[in-house]
């Protein structure tokens, strides 16, 4: 047991550090320094409290969408559609403050209404994924896939139809709302501890509910073998479609924060393909809840860090996503051959 | 902040990896298949020397040496856990020995991979087959011989035709695998080996899915195959079939040799050194059966091979009835249709005087139905999850958080009443067969109307065999009636009340099992004697 845990621990190493060196070698072909690359990474995303507090903007959604996904990959499910799930959580949230937002009720009501709008709205759009898979035999990744263009062009038409901003339409998005319906921030900041709270509750949420309750094991037992877990009388299908759910519900109040904390409106990428990297978050962390919130937040701290990179480098921001990606590839690479040498053993 | 689409991509390998890889796994085999072409059927000799393999403290292979010349057909005797699979994994290129020495025709061999073993001339047959259920059987049976990109399916069905026509085995080489029983697919096994030309043959408790003629067939077979110089090593832990085919027996205990015999065997010596004592049948108990749990009317069934028409069954509480015929005649339709997991075309279900026609096998456990399977670790448990996560499962939820004190408890008190050799930490994978069985019989609830079990003993040995019938028996004491399937007649006979023959989905009335023989059983499965059966129950 302790030996396996501290060769587990060697292999995560060897490929972070693989993932490194295969980062370092893109920036060398692309006659970047390296070194100086990786340190404003790290200035750039722990360097003061500004950044740290963008690290954490950027982090609230990521680990949202990585709780909601920890609960369809425990159910054997790969919801690839949590992008369309968050746009969709986020069309909601608008669509709720839209047509509150001249009423006279009370603006904290209004936020209140909003954020379960968005939560309503990611669970319905990933119930739609739950139901095709179900009753239409269809796929969830190709089903998931599918509707993540659908909820684009939802997004994208309401943006530049029904709501688009009076006189022209615009990629920026639609007309912001009022102050007054913003989620409250820490003054001088874009951080907001409502959001924060809300993500850190969710994590913690699931992490127990995946842990100790009945539902998390009979949820368990439909990822691992549904076939059995029929026989023992769990029913499988309603279990795939709460888990659905409430990855939806996750989802969409990510897609609620971006719209009431970070953007103010709808904007056309308003998921900012939080889902896909939320995808790789909980791949990283082998769909384990513990390990979710501070993977979560070194992801978020490359995005944040890269961010400077085409100012003071001259180069693109996107290497972070290179190293993102090849971190996920090299961690499974090493889980293979750590599989591989356990059968020789 | 945007997400550049190169990850999306990145992601999209990664998912469909799994995919891929089996492919890839396909394509390799097609070709490693280019480096050997014709197999030759030159003799050849096994020769296994001190050979030693531990899994964590167990020590399952001890000092092993075993030297069997060509054309022997050498059983190998033991119970659940004395180390028969892990000694013919080594053989097979599955696993490494720790320490030893494989030797074939004398030259010291390293065996590194399964393929490996295949090249080198060793076959194995698995006792859970090994094959690709969602492929046609000809595909399966062309996987690791198929001669290029571009594989010969004609030459190959010929080939396979033949070869089942041999066994008689009626095998559809257009049919899916997934499709097939278990018992089938160990059929489709068989043949392949037999086509990929194997030199040495090992079989693992191969006559545990077939029935009685079938058997016969086999034997007959192995033996000619044997006479032809095949080298056969035929793992068993059943004495009749040993008796009947080997012609030298080692017996393993605890993973050791621990002895060597040739004809005429001592069966008595056999079992205890076997068991390292000796071992009796339970006597027979007569049913006193009580009210009718289950009421199958008129009920007519069918799946794309098989049609039942109009069967009709009474089952009554605390009785026992045994469900026999040969793979594939019917019976598992029957089981699952009783169990609610196949819904009838026509004719009436009915539990305890409740009508549950058409509904779901849910609603048949609330009536206290319970299905056990026949593939264990497929239908049955759940890999990944531990005993106590099993038996949490299985009970009534009460609130909303698990009690993990007493749910380690009550994995505690199940794992000792039942005699599993694990821990309540133990997943169910890493259980033996027998084990994983009793894991199964563990599950079930009380109290129960009826069970229903397909093959309950496949597999396992004598003493598991008498401890799951004693367990299955204090059920039926307790008032719960019992439909098993079993491939093994003197199961049937032995522990049943009434028998239900089935032949290509007929099925005959209930007969008394006292009143009834082997041989006269063995010819009805075969479909012979049925005009003689009074008022049979139901016919094609």
């Amino acid at each position: 047991m302790r030996n396996s845990r501290w060769t587990n621990l060697i292999f995560q190493l060897i490929a972070v550090i693989l993932a490194l060196g295969f980062t370092t070698l893109v920036m060398l072909i692309a006659k970047a320094p390296p070194l100086d690359a990786f340190k404003n990474i790290i200035i750039g995303s722990i360097g003061s409290w500004t950044k740290i507090s963008d690290v954490l903007i950027s982090w609230t959604p990521l680990l949202l969408a990585t709780t909601g996904l920890l609960i369809t990959f425990t159910a054997g499910l790969w919801n690839i559609g949590i992008e369309g799930q968050m746009m969709i959580g986020a069309v909601f949230s608008t669509w709720v403050l839209r047509l509150l937002q001249e009423s006279t009720l009370p603006p904290a009501l209004i936020l209140g209404l909003a954020i379960l709008g968005g939560m309503l709205g990611g669970a319905l759009w990933a119930l739609l994924t739950g139901v095709l898979k179900t009753f239409g035999g269809v796929n969830e990744i190709f089903g998931g896939l599918g509707l993540n263009f659908v909820a684009t062009s939802i997004n994208l038409w309401l943006i530049f139809g029904p709501w688009k901003r009076p006189g022209v339409a615009s990629m920026s998005g639609t007309i912001p709302f009022p102050e007054t319906l913003w989620l409250p921030t820490l003054p001088g900041s874009r951080l907001s501890l409502w959001a924060l709270g809300l993500a850190l509750i969710s994590i913690v949420l699931v992490y127990f509910l995946l842990r100790g309750t009945y539902f998390g094991l009979r949820l368990k037992a439909v990822g691992k073998n549904a076939k059995a877990a029929y026989l023992l009388g769990v029913p499988t299908w309603q279990y795939s479609l709460a888990a659905f759910a409430l990855c939806g519900i996750f989802a969409g109040l990510a897609g609620a924060m971006q719209v009431l904390v970070v953007y103010h409106r709808l904007i056309p990428s308003i998921s900012s393909g939080y889902g896909y990297l939320g995808l790789m978050v909980a791949m990283l962390v082998n769909y384990q809840a513990l390990w979710a919130a501070p993977v979560a937040f070194f992801f978020a701290a490359l995005n944040i860090g890269s961010i400077q990179l085409p100012v003071v480098l001259k180069l693109d921001s996107t290497l972070s996503g290179v190293l993102q990606g090849t971190l996920v590839l090299f961690v499974l690479l090493m889980q293979g051959a750590r599989q591989k040498l356990g059968i020789r053993n | 902040m945007t997400i550049p689409p190169h990850t999306f991509l990145l992601y999209h390998i990664g998912c469909r990896l799994s995919v891929v890889s089996h492919f890839v796994i396909h394509l390799i085999i097609i070709f490693l298949s280019f480096s050997h072409s014709l197999p030759s059927h030159s003799p050849m000799n096994v020769d296994l020397r001190h050979i030693h393999k531990t899994f964590g403290k167990v020590h399952a292979n001890d000092d092993i040496s075993l030297d069997i010349p060509a054309g022997t057909i050498q059983g190998i005797l033991g119970e659940n856990g004395a180390g028969k699979s892990t000694l013919m994994k080594v053989l097979s290129g599955f696993i490494y020995a720790d320490a030893g020495e494989i030797r074939l025709d004398g030259r010291a061999t390293t065996i590194h991979s399964p393929a490996d073993a295949i090249r080198q001339g060793i076959g194995m047959l698995h006792q859970d087959p090994l094959d690709f259920p969602p492929m046609k059987i000809l595909d399966n049976f062309l996987l690791g011989r198929a001669g290029g990109l571009f594989p010969d399916r004609k030459t190959a069905r010929r080939d396979f035709l033949a070869l089942a026509a041999q066994f008689d085995f009626s095998l559809d080489p257009e049919a899916y695998v997934d499709r097939l029983t278990v018992g089938e697919r160990q059929q489709l096994e068989i043949l392949r080996l037999l086509w990929l030309g194997a030199r040495a043959l090992i079989l693992d408790e191969p006559t545990t899915g077939i029935s009685l003629p079938q058997k016969e067939k086999l034997f007959a077979t192995l033996k000619k195959l044997a006479a032809q110089g095949m080298t056969i090593l035929f793992v068993s832990h059943k004495l009749e079939d040993v008796e009947a085919l080997c012609g030298r027996v080692s017996v393993l205990r605890q993973g050791k040799l621990v002895e060597m015999m040739t004809p005429p065997f001592d069966a008595g010596r056999l079992v205890e050194s076997m068991f390292g004592k000796q071992v009796t049948l339970a006597a027979r108990t007569p049913a006193r059966p009580g009210l009718v749990t289950l009421r199958a009317q008129n009920l007519s069934l069918e799946d794309s091979r098989l049609q039942i028409h109009q069967a009709n069954l009474d089952v009554r509480a605390g009785e026992v009835i045994g469900l026999a015929g040969m793979e594939g005649s019917g019976q598992t339709l029957f089981l699952r249709a009783c169990a609610g997991l196949l819904h009838p075309v026509a004719g009436k279900t009915l539990v305890g005087g409740r009508d549950l026609t058409g509904q779901a096998h849910h609603a048949f456990k609330k009536q206290g139905v319970a299905y056990l399977p026949a593939s264990r670790m497929e239908e049955g448990l759940i890999p990944g999850l531990t005993l106590t996560d099993h038996f949490v499962l299985a009970e009534k939820m009460r609130g909303v958080f698990i009690n993990r004190e007493a749910a380690l408890g009550l994995a505690r008190q199940r794992i000792s009443a039942f005699n599993i050799k694990g821990t309540p930490a133990s997943t169910v994978e890493s259980l033996s067969g027998g084990n994983q069985q009793r894991a199964l019989l563990a599950l079930l609830q009380t109290p129960l109307n009826l069970i229903l079990l397909e093959h309950p003993t496949r597999g396992l040995d004598i003493e598991s065999t008498l401890y799951i019938w004693a367990k299955l028996k204090e059920r039926c004491a307790q008032g719960s009636a019992i439909l098993f399937i079993s491939a093994d007649l003197d199961e049937i006979l032995q522990y049943s009340d009434r028998v239900l023959v089935f032949f290509a989905g007929r099925v005959s009335p209930p007969l008394d099992a006292a009143q009834t023989s082997v041989t006269q059983l063995g010819q009805l499965i075969g479909g012979k004697g049925w005009e003689t059966l009074a008022g049979e129950a139901a016919h094609a």
